[in-house]
């Protein structure tokens, strides 16, 4: 095909919506492409003739926000009205192509493509209306799409007309922060009505005529494998049909809670895999399981290091797997029609699924379209979508519309978990009370932001294995992946509840402890808001207040989290009372944004902080529902805080994850100073924490 | 067992054949096309799938559809039909919500509270709302939503 062929496809794809300026050459088929954004501004708006402008994008609204903040970045570059955009997301047959949404990447990351699109189609739409004026552009003003001269003004709509414009354009530069009149506001979300009225629409809301909706027939644990399976009685259930290819078994009906019932109704026999790990054993396996190690960095000398050191301070960090446990299920709704196939699926990741789509069924990529609807939580666990393919696979064998929507069970089944990861770290303090070295082993959590932000003259960063689904077979006994902010809640968990307890040694306040080791002017200055605020009183723990301080950085964002916990000694249980949270992320593109995601970040991180830990045994995951998996709930909110610095000068980074990452290390260093006790597994349930009042390691 | 069943739902009568005992999530959801509640968990454990039977806020998933057999139910569909409810007002007002997905089930449970209690207190709302699960962390938002509304409506819901 040619590219010609592939743009005039695009062209009429987009309908009567016109495309304005097309640069020369022609545009490769954005629609498709692989390995990075594209470069030509039609895949991104569209100017239609009513006036208002759609933007394209292949990001998806999981809740963080991005459809309204993007549409600001937008708005702000085009100079048309917020309430003028219109948003498509997700969509592999519209919106151009995306590795998938997270990494806190919509913004920091493809936020600069999306401004400097709509920068460019603004400085072509201003050389226009310079010509239909007959003044020169920069006597030109724009507001609210409507370019304005001392002759006249002309609307953006106007200036499209009934006509497909193509011009060539240089590269357009971007409004400085300064000229900012939507980017930095709250305005309303763009998802507000249709979520509050029960109108938005997730996958599973979609309903096609004939649609039947399948459950699908699952192993008792991971390894198992399938013996033998009676389905003769769910074939007999009224309305109901079952497929069957190989060990794919599933039941069908046109009532959800049929196809439960149906699939009662099938008898299958398993053989159980052979005895492995499970949520104590587990630690050990990893360690010695674990692929070779990697050196993230080194600096200084290590045996220099340990020579200069009066002081030792040794200490082994654990935590649990954790699950993503979005409200919303894995859900998808697939059609077949004349060898189109589309899929509406909750995902994260469109684009990449449209290709295990094609490659499930055999067809090729372009014959598979993936709508993302709304996505009801995502946390990374939507990365991974393997609903949308069982209901691809199952709408080819049906011929009808099917839809797949996980039960709470298979939520927790087939989750990618955060993966349960041992930090090892030895450091020592010199006879002067400063950080003498630092050596840090992780395994199997990652190596991101592992390195090392403190001044330490001698140091070494190490890691083994990794939070991405590709580890070797048999370390883990199922699916990992990321999770929000992955490797960092781990590494952060250990470098800091290790940094607070040379501070003790030091016999220094925690908080001006930090200060001493550090130059990086961002994080001292986080810390230093986030004391003011808190109202931070110098001291040496424990001093039973229960007051912890911990800090990161996650991807260029600069993160200071503080806490205040109580903590009842007779049962173990912890309340944090308050947290207040500075960060520093660059531009902040939409404030209240921003703090929803902060206060969401600090409450999801309480699960993994105080009770969420994956219980499993020879590949059975042992949960099957939120009774024994414990999400924070109303009930455990602190009073939070969110201090946002201002930042002009820095481009924007990520917001969605990076107040999460301090929550296990603020809270075990509020927790110690409450009560005096150390603890380095996570979560820190109320056994963990009742056992190390008792003096004895928990189990 | 196949039985004619009929309730209000949103202010106008419905009469169903169904199998009584099919829970009302799945009547709402696959019979009548009401998708705006939600199946989280299918226990009675998350509350996504929240509506107000009779003014009391109920778990569709876990009540069969012949319980609610000439009872009023509402759904968030039914709620603010000709403009917003303020709940849904104040809910847009504080950002109440991210991904929306446990927000029908969070607005209805609301509303059943402010029907019984007009104007609950800090402690009153977090103990009402304490078994609807938001994972995106709406939670101090959704208590403020709610305690603007106790305020501002003096009395009782609409």
């Amino acid at each position: 095909m040619t590219r010609d062929m592939k743009r005039r496809e695009f062209l009429a794809l987009a309908g009567p919506g016109l495309l304005v300026i097309f640069p020369v050459p022609a545009p490769a088929a954005f629609l498709q492409r692989r390995g990075g954004p594209p470069s030509d501004v039609n895949a991104y708006l569209k100017i239609n003739p009513d006036g208002r402008v759609t933007c394209l994008v292949g990001k998806v609204e999981l809740g963080q926000g991005s459809k309204t903040a993007l549409a600001q970045l937008l708005a702000e570059e085009l100079d048309v009205a917020l309430d003028a955009v219109d948003m498509v997301m997700g969509d592999t047959d519209q919106c151009p192509w995306d590795g998938g949404t997270y990494g806190s990447l919509s913004v920091r990351s493809f936020g600069p493509v999306l401004r400097g699109a709509a920068a460019e189609a603004r400085a072509v739409l201003l050389q226009m209306a310079a010509e239909k004026l007959g003044e020169p552009a920069e006597r030109l003003s724009v507001k609210a799409s409507v370019v304005s001269g001392s002759r006249g003004k002309v609307s953006y709509a106007q200036l499209v007309g009934g006509r497909r414009i193509e011009r060539r354009m240089e590269k357009a530069p971007v409004k400085p922060v300064s000229a900012y009149t939507i980017v930095g506001q709250s305005p309303r979300r763009k998802d507000a009505l249709e979520k509050v009225t029960g109108k938005a629409q997730f996958a599973g809301d979609i309903s096609l005529p004939g649609m039947l909706h399948a459950r699908i027939l699952r192993p008792p644990a991971h390894g198992a494998t399938l013996r033998e399976v009676d389905t003769s009685a769910a074939e007999k259930f009224p309305g109901a049909r079952v497929v069957k290819e190989g060990d794919f078994i599933a039941v069908l009906h046109e009532r959800r809670d049929l196809a439960d019932q149906t699939l009662g109704l099938i008898k299958a026999q398993f053989d159980r895999p052979r005895p492995s790990t499970d949520d104590r054993s587990i630690f050990d396996h990893l360690v010695k399981a674990a692929p070779p190690a990697r050196i993230v960095h080194e600096s200084g000398s290590l045996e220099e290091g340990r020579k200069l050191a009066a002081t030792l301070v040794e200490q082994t960090y654990l935590n649990s797997y954790v699950a993503h446990a979005p409200m919303e299920p894995h859900s998808a709704t697939a059609s077949i029609e004349g060898g189109k196939v589309t899929v509406w699926a909750g995902t994260q990741t469109p684009f990449p699924v449209q290709q295990q789509v094609a490659q499930a069924l055999g067809v090729a990529p372009e014959n598979v379209r993936i709508i993302t609807p709304y996505v009801g939580g995502g946390f990374g666990g939507k990365s991974a979508s393997q609903q949308a393919i069982e209901a691809a696979r199952l709408a080819k064998a049906t011929g009808r519309p099917v839809q797949v929507m996980w039960d709470r069970a298979e939520e927790f089944f087939f989750d990618t978990f955060r993966p349960a990861a041992v930090v090892r770290i030895s450091s020592g303090l010199t006879a002067e009370k400063k950080i003498a070295f630092w050596d840090f082993m992780v395994y199997c959590a990652g190596d991101r932001e592992a390195r090392q932000f403190y001044d330490i003259p001698h140091q070494r960063t190490a890691a083994a294995g990794g939070w991405s689904g590709n580890q070797p077979p048999g370390l883990h006994p199922f699916a990992v992946g990321p999770w929000r902010a992955p490797s960092v809640n781990t590494n952060t968990f250990a470098r800091e509840v290790h940094i607070d307890m040379l501070a003790e040694k030091a016999g220094a306040d925690p908080l001006e402890f930090r200060l001493n080791h550090l130059s990086d002017s961002r994080m001292r200055r986080v810390l230093e808001a986030a004391a003011k605020r808190f109202g931070w009183k110098p001291r040496r723990a424990p001093t039973g207040r229960g007051m912890g301080v911990a800090c990161a950085i996650y991807l260029g964002t600069y993160v200071a989290t503080m806490a205040e916990v109580a903590v009842d000694k007779a049962t173990g249980r912890v309340q944090v009372k308050r947290v207040v949270c500075a960060q520093d992320q660059g531009v902040t593109v939409n404030p209240e944004g921003s703090r929803q995601q902060i206060e969401g970040g600090i409450i999801m991180g309480l699960g993994y902080t105080l009770t969420e830990e994956v219980r499993f045994k020879d590949g059975e995951v042992l949960h099957r529902n939120f009774d024994t998996y414990e999400l924070p709930r109303f009930s455990w909110t602190p009073t939070i805080e969110a201090v946002l610095i201002d930042n002009p000068t820095t481009p924007a980074s990520g917001c969605g994850e990076p107040p999460i990452v301090n929550m296990g290390a603020v809270v075990a260093n509020a927790i110690y100073d409450a009560i005096g006790v150390r603890l380095f597994q996570l979560p820190m349930t109320p056994e963990r924490v009742l056992a190390a009042l008792k003096g004895a390691r928990p189990a | 067992m196949q039985q004619t069943i009929s309730f209000t739902l949103n202010g106008k009568p419905v009469k169903l054949a169904v199998d009584g005992d099919r829970m009302l999530l799945w009547v709402l959801r696959n019979d009548l096309g009401l998708t705006g509640t939600k199946f989280g968990c299918g226990e009675g454990l998350c509350g996504a799938c929240t509506v107000v039977v009779d003014r009391e806020a109920v778990r569709s998933c876990a009540i069969p559809v012949k319980d609610v057999a000439g009872k009023q139910v509402l759904t968030i569909e039914g709620l603010g039909q000709e403009r917003l409810h303020p709940l849904q007002e104040a809910f847009i007002n504080h950002n109440a919500f991210q991904c929306g997905f446990c927000t029908p089930g969070m607005i209805m449970n609301a509303y059943a509270l402010l029907l019984k209690t007009p104007r609950p207190t800090r402690e009153e709302i977090i103990r009402h709302m304490d078994d609807n699960l938001c994972r995106c962390g709406s939670y101090p938002r959704i208590v403020q939503a709610i305690q603007q509304v106790a305020g501002a409506m003096k009395g009782g819901a609409r």
